[in-house]
């Protein structure tokens, strides 16, 4: 029996042996040849694109499939290119990855990170994906990529907030370019104390799970060393739809800002209800009481309406920023889809991007040389400005944006306005940043599978 | 204690939602002996009325502005309303601002309808056929509703406001004699809890006070006896279901401002509203609207900070462990009635 | 043969059959052709097949026999699940100690939550068993994290060190069955075929084996025989002396460790935990899948099982690309017409096929999948099969 831990079907389909008709059976050493998990043929190469399909984030995983299907087809030499044109590193030129062209499968993570994995599995057992990407949740990501750590393949971080998925469950394989609770936290707090004052009591709802911990924790630390006291903070259940038990104690508790540690759905309600309740009308301890929603997404904005005009809270990216890469990004989605890119698209669009560009500088597509490509790879015109991937913990260091709810909106599109891009250096931290897991955090060996 | 007053007033709203479908709940069981695990999708298709009435209300056509650009950098199409053009700035204005309140005209019909199909068309089937069965196609439904609703409205939440008119706050606390801003309560919210008492008391009266109800009643008793009365009992229960998908309905519309529509809402509706039934006990009508309160004041009072901080996760649980409670020390519920679906 | 009877040996063996032969019966399409879409014979779904299907036999063993409708089973698959992945990061990496493990711990949650819930009978019963189940849930995503991991959930680390063999170079443990990694396959390529063959999915395999053996010697024993008096007449029962709720409580827990064992198996395939595994849509999906199959019947819960983690995995794949490659054939308009309409059905709309799927079973074949298997070789039946089925379909639903 030989040791293979995933299967290589990439090479079967289009190798020699595929053609070998009824001979004796042939017992394949996966790690013959490649001694890499699902090396691809010489003709093409797959990615296994891992979105929610289903359930309350289904919209996200649409819009990041579409960004996939986009990059997709700029790397295959499709459409106007996109950012390949603006891409600080120009090794990329349209002809598939390393001569190959680029294939996909998609699958429905649910959300929920069992189904995640079993879909991530069969994209890497059934359909040879050399590549697995995607996701919507930090509970789904640190999943997935534990498993592509497993498996031997490379798995590029989608929408994950969370400051795990490269804090404390860092893994080798895996990679994020989104941003993460510190950097909200370091990014938000300067413009809240410009704003409003060093001298203010903040009340936080926090969801209660993985992601709404880092970030209350985040947010915290960043605003008390703005000289911000803390009040309460209270944990919120995730399936929580009626947030008015929550929000009815805030106007009296002695705080005059309201912390809303929730995305999604939860954010949605919950802001709803505080706005029911008056919070944006009232005073308190003199001042005019204000709400923080510290991670904002577009499609987030929309389904708030009124309610997120004015408040303040941080996006990894907005389809109104005015550098080359956005536009042209901008550009060739619009063109496509007929609306603006959310900030899920982006990240995805720009991570499948890298990873391209990072196996043709390696010259391979075997995990471990494209983790090292990308480790410590400066870049820019990707939306950002300059962007480290840094070696340590594989995490994008970038610009943040610090956005607020426009007031006038002229589209259905246009909800959010940056109010400040907070450079890169005011947001990085230590590897071993007690937020992050500490010293004890670490990446591990990279693993090449087979 | 400004702050008990306040979280009483959340219970009662909480309260009247978990009621409202509870009871359409406890009819669809007691008249019909059905497991409806499609009931949260009706409340779902409700809340999707206020949606789809104020879109249709806001429906547009596109006029080209040349002033400005959008974000391609073509000329910007701006959207004018045909209401507007219709009926005037103001009143068009106004009719849009109205539209959940007017979705109630459109719910009523449309959940009749949809109540009848799906009894005439489906669970009629299904009375002699043991519960799990219906359990599994009336899941099979609630699956089918919530993905043609995704299919056209996505899975994220949509923001449907109560009309600018009904948005304020009222100042509780200034007529209980506390000083102002003390206990505020959303005006939406009191309205939704005032129009669920209504129903509920409308739908007690019209089952108490009329032959039909009294007939209803006699059949929740004892169907077999009713039939041999030579009283079509079947076409009583046909619109005992439309009645019951249009409780649901009407609170899901009503909902509609408080808790943005989503098509998941359903599912997340079912599990909850299937405890309040049980609690209140089977076949209660009284027991179903009693335990929808109950259930909704004691979470809303678990939520409160002191409490959480106390016992840390206990806003998570409560209704399970209240619920555990109840049947444990009452065997059928608050005022369930001997022998129904206990076997 | 082992105590069975004719008919039960031969439905045994049916069983054994077709999970031995498996990867080559659910790999029918040649790789690279356009029904290889369908293929269903990779390790991670065939794993599935069987460790759902251990799972709703043990929830049918409840159900199917005493009536007793438990919504909260997915409890005892989670804490079986946690109570394996911390045997494997804690005690060794072997997966035979995490399976026991999770098997006792299942069953000792299963007989705390049934001594409560089986006080009261009906849907009380469904209410208490789902009450406890989504305390369970809602504990393990918040307050318990740092036993449960949260919603991250729990997963082997670099970091852990197990009291037996762990690995010494800081590379990430896997789980193993003395030293053979449950990730391990053999492929066999035949033409345009290829088969995989995997030691995890044979051990899971053998389990479900054994548990589908065991689960036929409890339907034909006295003691399965109680418990089907419990479902027709717990009054007669009380009058001749018995009592039914022992009965229940024994088939609860006997339930309850073949969940434990599913959650067990579920870890050492693949091993991470979360909790939307205890999440009451998973309990559901366990009532699901036996009443679809055809609850009471000995094979139908794995057919059900088999057919919803199938399109589960299979349909949601199928994306708007691989139907543009099916319907290429056709004339440019007609190909998108079909893809526009044949896209309603899978990819992101998976569920929708899910619930016309329920709807359609429930209408038209009352007993379940089974009772369609039986249809359809009364039509085209020759003698023997129709027997198999019919000793399935002996014990029906209700």
């Amino acid at each position: 029996m030989s040791k293979s831990n995933f299967t290589r079907r990439g090479v079967l389909k289009t190798g020699a042996v595929a053609g070998a008709g009824l001979t004796l059976p042939t017992y394949l050493r996966a790690d013959g040849h490649t001694g890499f998990t699902n090396a691809p043929g010489d003709s093409e190469v797959v990615l296994g694109f891992n979105v929610p399909q289903t359930g309350p984030y289904a919209d996200e995983g649409a819009d990041e499939l579409r960004a996939y299907e986009l990059a997709v087809e700029h790397l295959n030499g499709g459409g106007d290119g996109g950012m390949l044109s603006t891409f600080s590193s120009k090794v990329l030129d349209g002809t598939g990855i390393l001569g190959r062209e680029v294939k996909y499968v998609t699958g429905d993570t649910q959300t929920k990170s069992d189904a995640a994995r079993a879909s991530a599995r069969s994209m890497i057992e059934k359909d040879g994906a050399i590549m697995i990407t995607g996701g919507s949740s930090s509970g789904v990501a640190v999943a997935v990529q534990a498993l592509c750590q497993e498996a031997g393949v490379i798995f590029m971080a989608g929408l994950t907030h969370s400051n795990d998925t490269t804090g404390k469950d860092r893994k080798a394989n895996g990679f994020r370019h989104f941003f993460n609770s510190y950097m909200t936290g370091a990014a938000l707090a300067p413009v809240l104390a410009a704003q409003y004052g060093t001298d203010r009591k903040a009340y936080h709802l926090t969801a209660d799970y993985n992601w709404g911990y880092t970030t209350e924790e985040a947010i915290k630390a960043s605003t008390e060393a703005m000289g911000w006291e803390t009040v309460n903070s209270v944990k919120t259940p995730l399936t929580q739809t009626d947030f008015s038990s929550y929000i009815a104690p805030v106007l009296n508790s002695g705080a005059d800002v309201l912390v809303l540690n929730h995305y999604g759905g939860n954010m949605i309600n919950s802001l709803t209800s505080a706005v029911q309740f008056g919070l944006r009308e009232a005073q308190a301890n003199g001042q005019n009481f204000e709400i923080v929603v510290p991670l904002y997404s577009r499609l987030m904005a929309r389904g708030a309406g009124e309610n997120v005009k004015g408040i303040f809270g941080s996006t990894n990216w907005h389809w109104s920023l005015q550098d080359e890469g956005s536009q042209a990004f901008v550009r060739s989605f619009g063109t496509k889809y007929g609306f603006p890119p959310s900030q899920a698209a982006h990240t995805t669009y720009v991570q499948t991007l890298l990873y391209a560009d990072a196996v043709t500088r390696a010259g391979s597509f075997a995990p471990c040389a494209v983790a090292e490509a990308l480790e410590d790879f400066e870049f820019d015109g990707m939306g950002n400005g300059k962007t480290l991937y840094r070696g340590d913990d594989h995490q994008c260091f970038k610009d943040v944006l610090v956005v607020k709810g426009k007031e006038n909106p002229e589209s259905e599109f246009d909800l959010l306005e940056v109010v400040e891009v907070t450079p890169v250096d005011q947001v990085m931290y230590d590897p071993a940043h007690p937020q992050m897991g500490g010293a004890e955090a670490t990446l591990g060996e990279c693993n090449n599978g087979a | 204690m400004d702050q008990i007053i306040v979280q009483i007033l959340n219970g009662l709203d909480k309260g009247s939602a978990y009621a409202l479908i509870a009871l359409g709940l406890t009819l669809i069981f007691g008249t019909l002996g059905v497991v409806n695990f499609a009931h949260g999708a009706l409340f779902m298709m409700g809340a999707f009325c206020a949606v789809v009435t104020s879109k249709i209300l806001s429906s547009s056509h596109k006029v080209v502005d040349e002033t400005r650009t959008d974000f391609l950098g073509n000329p910007l199409e701006v959207d004018v309303f045909y209401v507007q053009d219709w009926f005037g700035q103001a009143a068009g204005a106004a009719i849009m601002d109205w539209a959940v309140p007017l979705a109630i005209l459109v719910s009523i019909p449309f959940m009749i309808l949809l109540g009848f199909v799906m009894e005439r068309g489906l669970i009629k089937h299904f009375y002699k056929r043991p519960h799990a069965d219906q359990i599994l196609v009336t899941f099979g439904l609630a699956i089918v509703l919530g993905e043609v609703i995704k299919y056209y409205f996505g899975a994220n939440p949509i923001q449907t406001p109560a009309p600018d008119a009904l948005n304020g706050r009222v100042d509780f606390g200034v007529w209980l004699g506390y000083g102002p801003n003390v206990v505020v309560y959303p005006m939406w919210r009191l309205v939704y809890f005032f129009f669920s008492g209504a129903i509920i008391a409308s739908v007690f009266a019209f089952l108490q006070f009329t032959t039909f109800g009294m007939v209803v009643r006699a059949g929740m008793a004892d169907r077999e006896t009713v039939g041999l009365l030579g009283i079509d009992i079947d076409k009583r229960f046909t619109f005992m279901f439309g009645l019951a998908a249009a409780v649901a309905g009407i609170a899901g519309v009503m909902y509609a401002p408080i808790v943005s529509p989503a098509y998941t809402m359903g599912m997340d509706w079912l599990v909850l509203s299937f405890v309040v039934v049980v609690v209140g006990g089977m076949g209660s009508l009284p027991g179903a609207v009693l335990a929808g309160f109950v259930l909704g004041i004691i979470e809303s009072f678990a939520s409160m900070p002191a409490v959480v901080n106390l016992l840390p996760g206990i806003n998570q649980i409560v209704i399970y462990v209240v619920a555990i409670a109840i049947l444990l020390i009452r065997p059928r519920g608050l005022m369930g009635r001997k022998g129904v679906m206990e076997d | 043969m082992l105590g069975l009877d004719k008919k039960d040996s031969t439905l045994m063996l049916v069983v054994i059959g077709l999970v031995i032969f498996a990867p080559f019966l659910l790999n029918p399409f040649p790789e690279g052709s356009a029904m290889a879409q369908f293929n269903a014979g990779y390790p991670d779904l065939m794993q599935r097949f069987v460790i759902f299907g251990i799972l709703a036999i043990g929830f049918n063993i409840l159900f199917g026999l005493t009536g007793y409708l438990s919504f909260g089973h997915a409890a005892f698959l989670g804490v079986g699940s946690y109570a394996a992945i911390w045997s494997l990061k804690l005690f060794t990496l072997n997966v035979i100690p995490a399976i026991l493990f999770a098997i006792i711990v299942g069953g000792f949650f299963a007989w705390v939550i049934g001594k409560i819930s089986l006080k009261r009978s009906g849907i009380y019963f469904s209410i208490l068993t789902l009450a406890f189940a989504q305390m369970s849930f809602a504990m393990a995503y918040s307050v318990l994290t740092p036993l449960t991991g949260g919603e991250t959930g729990l997963q082997i680390k670099n970091t852990d060190n197990p009291l037996i063999g762990g690995p010494t170079d800081g590379s990430i443990g896997r789980a193993n069955l003395f030293g053979a990694e449950m990730g391990n396959s053999f492929e066999l390529n035949l033409g345009n075929w290829v088969f995989t063959f995997n030691l995890g999915y044979y051990i899971a395999a053998l389990a479900m084996i054994a548990a589908f053996y065991l689960s036929i010697r409890i339907f034909r024993s006295p003691f399965g025989i109680m418990l089907r008096a419990v479902k027709s007449n717990q009054n007669r029962m009380n009058y001749t002396g018995l009592t039914p709720k022992v009965y229940t409580l024994y088939a609860f827990v006997i339930s309850g460790m073949y969940a434990g064992l599913a959650g067990g198996l579920m870890v050492a395939m693949d091993t991470q935990v979360g909790p939307e595994r205890m999440f009451w849509t998973a309990s559901g999906e366990i009532v699901i899948m036996t009443i679809l199959g055809g609850a009471g019947t000995l094979i139908g819960p794995v057919l059900g099982a088999g057919s919803i983690k199938y399109m589960e995995n299979i349909l949601s794949k199928i994306n708007k690309d691989v139907l543009h490659q099916w319907f290429a054939f056709l004339p440019d308009g007609l190909e998108d017409a079909m893809v526009v309409f044949a896209d309603i059905f899978v990819g992101k709309q998976w569920h929708f096929t899910l619930g016309i799927v329920f709807m359609l079973v429930v209408i038209f074949l009352p007993g379940g999948l089974v009772e369609g298997a039986q249809r359809l070789s009364a039509r085209f039946g020759r003698k023997k099969k129709t027997d198999t089925t019919d000793t399935a379909a002996s014990t029906p639903a209700e």
